[in-house]
């Protein structure tokens, strides 16, 4: 056996036990290599212990340390709790939160080395990663969040007691179901209230200075008799159409109450808090993974860790970057720790040692040396789409044997159309892109009429591609929460986004009894 | 960078939850815990129970797009021996039978499945069951007594002092009196030593001098904290109602019942044990057992030791009776019975048995369960068509005034209906 002689005093800690002397040391150290060597940014950090038990109810409430109370959570809590109990699955290692200080659980379960892994991976990765994607730095408010939860929840309670469970409960399942649909996928204009009293203000005077009485003699149309609006004006003055579903049924639902309308907002903004996330799959895993790779390979080389420190992290490490094939029975399609991991590797690779082959895909990073700031310019400007479609490179095609296969149900046999070679590079990764583009993953479903004159039936549109419908019975669950809200008829189109043709129509009829006099 | 231990936080956050999902799919999780006591013994109870229920009512919809049907493209890595154009077997399963597409996260299911605690599933288990007719329910005044808190007193014990109130009392007594703070009489002090140093005006010196000593004995004249001040809790006894209950298990334990019945027997006295523990905050039991002669034994004794002997129901009758009368007076104590029974006594028996139960035993009960265990295999027509000795006697006893019920049980499955049937709410108006 040939080991490595470490001295024993440059040791950060050794065995398994933790405590928070070693943690403190561990963090250090890892803060020393994180900040000065790898250059990461990141906010202030918060390390919190919890117990397994915790960290099962953390994850069941979506992660966050503060959430509202509602039934889907406690239906999650009892099956994670029934898996966790009986051994099919394992607990996470760790939760991260985007919220400055960035909040980081670690179990008291876990080894010191596996403290170790968390502190780098969560703490310090996905840490960075948070602070600085464009993606989060746009759609999030780091600062606000634990604060606004505290809210939401405070609020919510103050409404179940006023309003009673049952009513509450009504308008968050409803919201819940809508939770995708409650997403601005682009940045609006943003106003603040003092433009908005500045702008009414100059409107008022304007119209003081353009003053003229003879306006009041002339004609007004009989009343009763107002002019019907066309379609697109009307469209107009409902800001139609609208694929913020949420969003359109707080600001415009005839028949809600006010603090029903407060908690469409709460759900929606919730939403918009982890829209970035949604996104970044692949590249928030994979810079973690890279990130605490780096530093753990580090620790080792320094001999801050021991050996067999060094060996458990690796056993952990290789099984989270364990990506099985197509036919392996443990296949659930690609992992986006091991996708993006490799695809951090290979971006450092092409920087620094590049072949003719990434030179000529590559021009502007091959080459180009400094791995490490190649792969933080990636994390900061791209998120899982346009990060594959710029940075998977022939050579990881090759090393995972990527090829693409189209599945049309009409065909009986599915067929493989691409695979990794010279000819098929460009469109893997542009399937592969695709596989992670939200706009292209979710149903492009709208809100493209409502006639608030007559019958106010609320009409919503999807856009149908490659044939594809929707789920029907899920469908109309969830069109009969939107007419629990909106209060009428609602229906659904769904028509071809080629041919405009219909495909197919849900409706559901007005709800009865609710907000009625 | 902080380290914040948050295991001794509250556990249990998730409890509130938890209980708006049993809430909301009460109804499934009453189903299911009913089918699933059918299949199970007592003894499981203590664990808890994991119930399947159907998604429906706790399903989380959501618009997706629907999981076959269309054309869809997939990017999966491993190739071995692909090339291009080459076709696939469809897999078994549709299309898209291998994407990460489909649902959002899995939520495809029909069923779900989760534990429920013990006390959740005894809970949901004995819910609409009720205590038979408590007409003669007796609330006994005993010694129990809970202290409440009753406002303030001027006396009592220094444990109960309240430092607030009496604070508070104290702040306003001094602010009333203009008691000189300790600041002015530093400053006070103060003045007077500085002038004194200086060597100032004598005249002075001696104002100050008297000044301060006259707010001084003020201070001393008004203590900080005065008797007049002080404030304790104050507790008042209020008494307690308790409803006790006995429970007398009687059982039959002459040759002629096997094991197999007692165990049925045991069942159900456990049973009854748990629900009559959820109702009354302390209930006794008394074993009784007999053959042809009575005795009240323990609760090992009661199960596993065997006897042999003829069968003489009127011998444990009578023995109920004595122990009640002994220690159980009837108008303090609420009475229930279960006797169990393989339907053998001694024909000679019969008519006394009905008297005693009759004029005695039903009078002084709350509820008189009798229940009739036989053999599992004895499944023929037979053993549901013949009616036995006993539950011919007892049958001519049982009318509507009368607390007495009566079943009949032959496996372990049927202990829980029986169990329900027996304590079933009465519909509102029957």
């Amino acid at each position: 056996m040939t080991a490595v002689i470490t001295r024993p005093d440059a040791l950060l800690y050794d065995g398994v036990e933790w405590d928070y002397d070693k943690i403190k040391r561990v963090y250090d150290a890892i803060e020393h290599i994180a900040l000065k060597e790898m250059g990461l940014d990141v906010y202030p950090n918060q390390i919190e212990v919890i117990t397994a038990e915790q960290m099962l109810d953390a994850y069941s409430s979506i992660g966050m340390p503060l959430m509202y109370k509602h039934w889907s959570f406690g239906k999650h809590f009892a099956r994670d709790e029934m898996m966790y109990r009986k051994g099919y699955r394992g607990l996470a290692y760790e939760i991260v939160i985007n919220s400055s200080p960035c909040i980081s659980y670690i179990m008291e379960e876990n080894t010191m080395t596996m403290q170790t892994l968390v502190i780098a991976h969560a703490a310090f990765g996905h840490n960075h990663f948070f602070k600085n994607n464009q993606l989060f730095q746009q759609w999030t408010d780091a600062e606000g969040i634990l604060d606004y939860l505290e809210f939401a929840k405070t609020y919510i309670s103050h409404c179940e007691e006023r309003y009673g469970h049952a009513a509450v409960e009504r308008v968050l399942d409803a919201a819940h179901a809508l939770m995708s649909q409650g997403v601005h996928k682009y940045p609006k204009k943003r106003s603040d209230l003092r433009t908005e009293q500045r702008r009414e203000r100059e409107r008022q005077e304007y119209q003081d200075q353009t003053f003229n009485d003879l306006w009041r003699t002339v004609p007004k149309p009989a009343a009763g008799q107002r002019p019907a609006k066309s379609v697109s004006e009307r469209k107009k003055l409902l800001g139609l159409p609208e694929e913020n579903i949420l969003y359109f049924l707080e600001k415009k639902a005839p028949r809600l109450e006010h603090w029903q309308r407060e908690l469409l907002r709460i759900v929606r903004h919730i939403s918009q808090y982890f829209y970035p996330q949604k996104q970044t799959k692949v590249m928030n895993e994979g810079c973690a993974t890279y990130v605490h790779y780096q530093i753990m390979s580090r620790l080792h080389e320094t001999g801050q860790i021991s050996e067999g420190a060094f060996l458990e992290f690796l056993h952990s490490h290789t099984s989270v970057v364990f990506q099985p094939e197509f036919d392996d029975k443990r296949f659930s399609g690609l992992n986006p720790y091991a996708l993006g991991f490799a695809m951090m590797q290979d971006i450092a690779r092409i920087a620094e040692k590049p072949t003719d082959e990434d030179r000529q895909w590559f021009p502007d990073l091959a080459g180009r040396g400094d791995g490490m700031a190649a792969v933080r310019e990636a994390w900061a400007n791209f998120r899982d789409e346009s990060f594959v479609l710029q940075y998977l490179s022939p050579h990881l095609m090759r090393k995972l044997k990527l090829f693409s296969v189209r599945d049309d149900a009409e065909d009986p046999y599915l067929l493989v159309d691409h695979i990794h070679n010279e000819r098929g590079y460009r469109d893997i990764r542009k399937k592969l892109a695709r596989q992670y583009d939200l706009g292209y993953l979710e149903p492009d479903i709208q809100i493209v009429d409502v006639d608030l004159a007559g019958d106010r039936k609320l009409i919503l549109q999807h856009r149908v591609t490659n044939g594809v419908l929707l789920d029907e019975s899920d469908a109309k669950a969830v069109l009969r929460h939107i007419a629990n809200l909106w209060g009428y008829e609602v229906q659904l189109i769904e028509v071809s986004a080629i041919s405009e043709a219909i495909l197919k129509e849900h409706a559901v009829t007005a709800p009865s009894g609710i907000g009625v006099g | 960078m902080n380290i914040i231990d948050r295991r001794l936080n509250p556990q249990g956050k998730s409890l509130a939850n938890r209980q708006r999902f049993l809430r909301r799919a009460k109804e499934q999780v009453v189903k299911a815990v009913r089918d699933a006591s059918g299949k199970r013994g007592i003894q499981d109870i203590e664990n808890g129970e994991k119930v399947t229920i159907a998604a429906g009512g706790v399903r989380e919809p959501s618009f997706h797009r629907a999981s076959q049907g269309g054309v869809r493209d997939y990017v999966v890595p491993g190739n071995k021996e692909y090339v291009e154009g080459d076709t696939i077997q469809r897999p078994d399963g549709g299309g898209g039978g291998r994407g990460s597409e489909g649902s959002a996260d899995g939520e495809g299911e029909d069923e779900f499945r989760f534990v429920l605690s013990r006390d959740e599933f005894l809970d949901i288990f004995l819910e609409d069951l009720e205590l038979p007719d408590l007409v003669k329910q007796k609330v006994k005044q005993s010694e129990s007594h809970t202290l409440t808190r009753a406002g303030y007193s001027v006396s009592g014990s220094p444990a109960n002092l309240n430092l607030v109130r009496t604070m508070r009392n104290s702040l306003s007594r001094r602010i009333a009196l203009k008691r000189p703070k300790r600041d002015e009489i530093r400053e006070m002090e103060e003045l007077l030593r500085e002038a004194e140093e200086s060597g100032g005006d004598a005249e002075q010196i001696q104002a100050l001098r008297e000044q301060l000593e006259r707010i001084v004995l003020r201070s001393k004249r008004i203590p900080f904290i005065d008797p007049i001040d002080v404030r304790y809790n104050r507790f008042e006894t209020v008494p307690k109602p308790i409803a006790q209950a006995v429970m007398f298990c009687l059982m039959d334990v002459s040759g002629s019942m096997t094991e197999h019945m007692k165990d049925l027997a045991k069942r159900f006295f456990m049973l009854l044990y748990l629900f009559l523990k959820r109702r009354y905050r302390s209930v006794d039991i008394v074993f009784i057992r007999h053959t042809h002669e009575a005795k009240e034994v323990d609760e090992e004794t009661f199960f596993y030791s065997t006897e042999t002997g003829g069968t003489v129901v009127s011998t444990a009758l009578e023995e109920m009776q004595k122990v009640v009368q002994e220690r159980y007076p009837h108008n303090e104590w609420n009475i229930y019975a279960a006797q169990a029974s393989d339907g053998d006594n001694m024909s000679s028996d019969n008519a006394k048995s009905a008297t005693l139960l009759r004029d005695v035993i039903l009078p002084m009960c709350q509820y008189f369960a009798y229940i009739e265990v036989a053999a599992e295999h004895n499944m023929g027509l037979s053993a549901l068509g013949r009616e036995t000795e006993l539950w011919r006697t007892y049958k001519q006893v049982q009318s509507p005034e009368r607390p007495l019920a009566m079943r009949r049980v032959r496996s372990r499955r049927e202990i829980f209906p029986v169990f329900r049937e027996l304590f079933a709410r009465e519909k509102a108006g029957a």
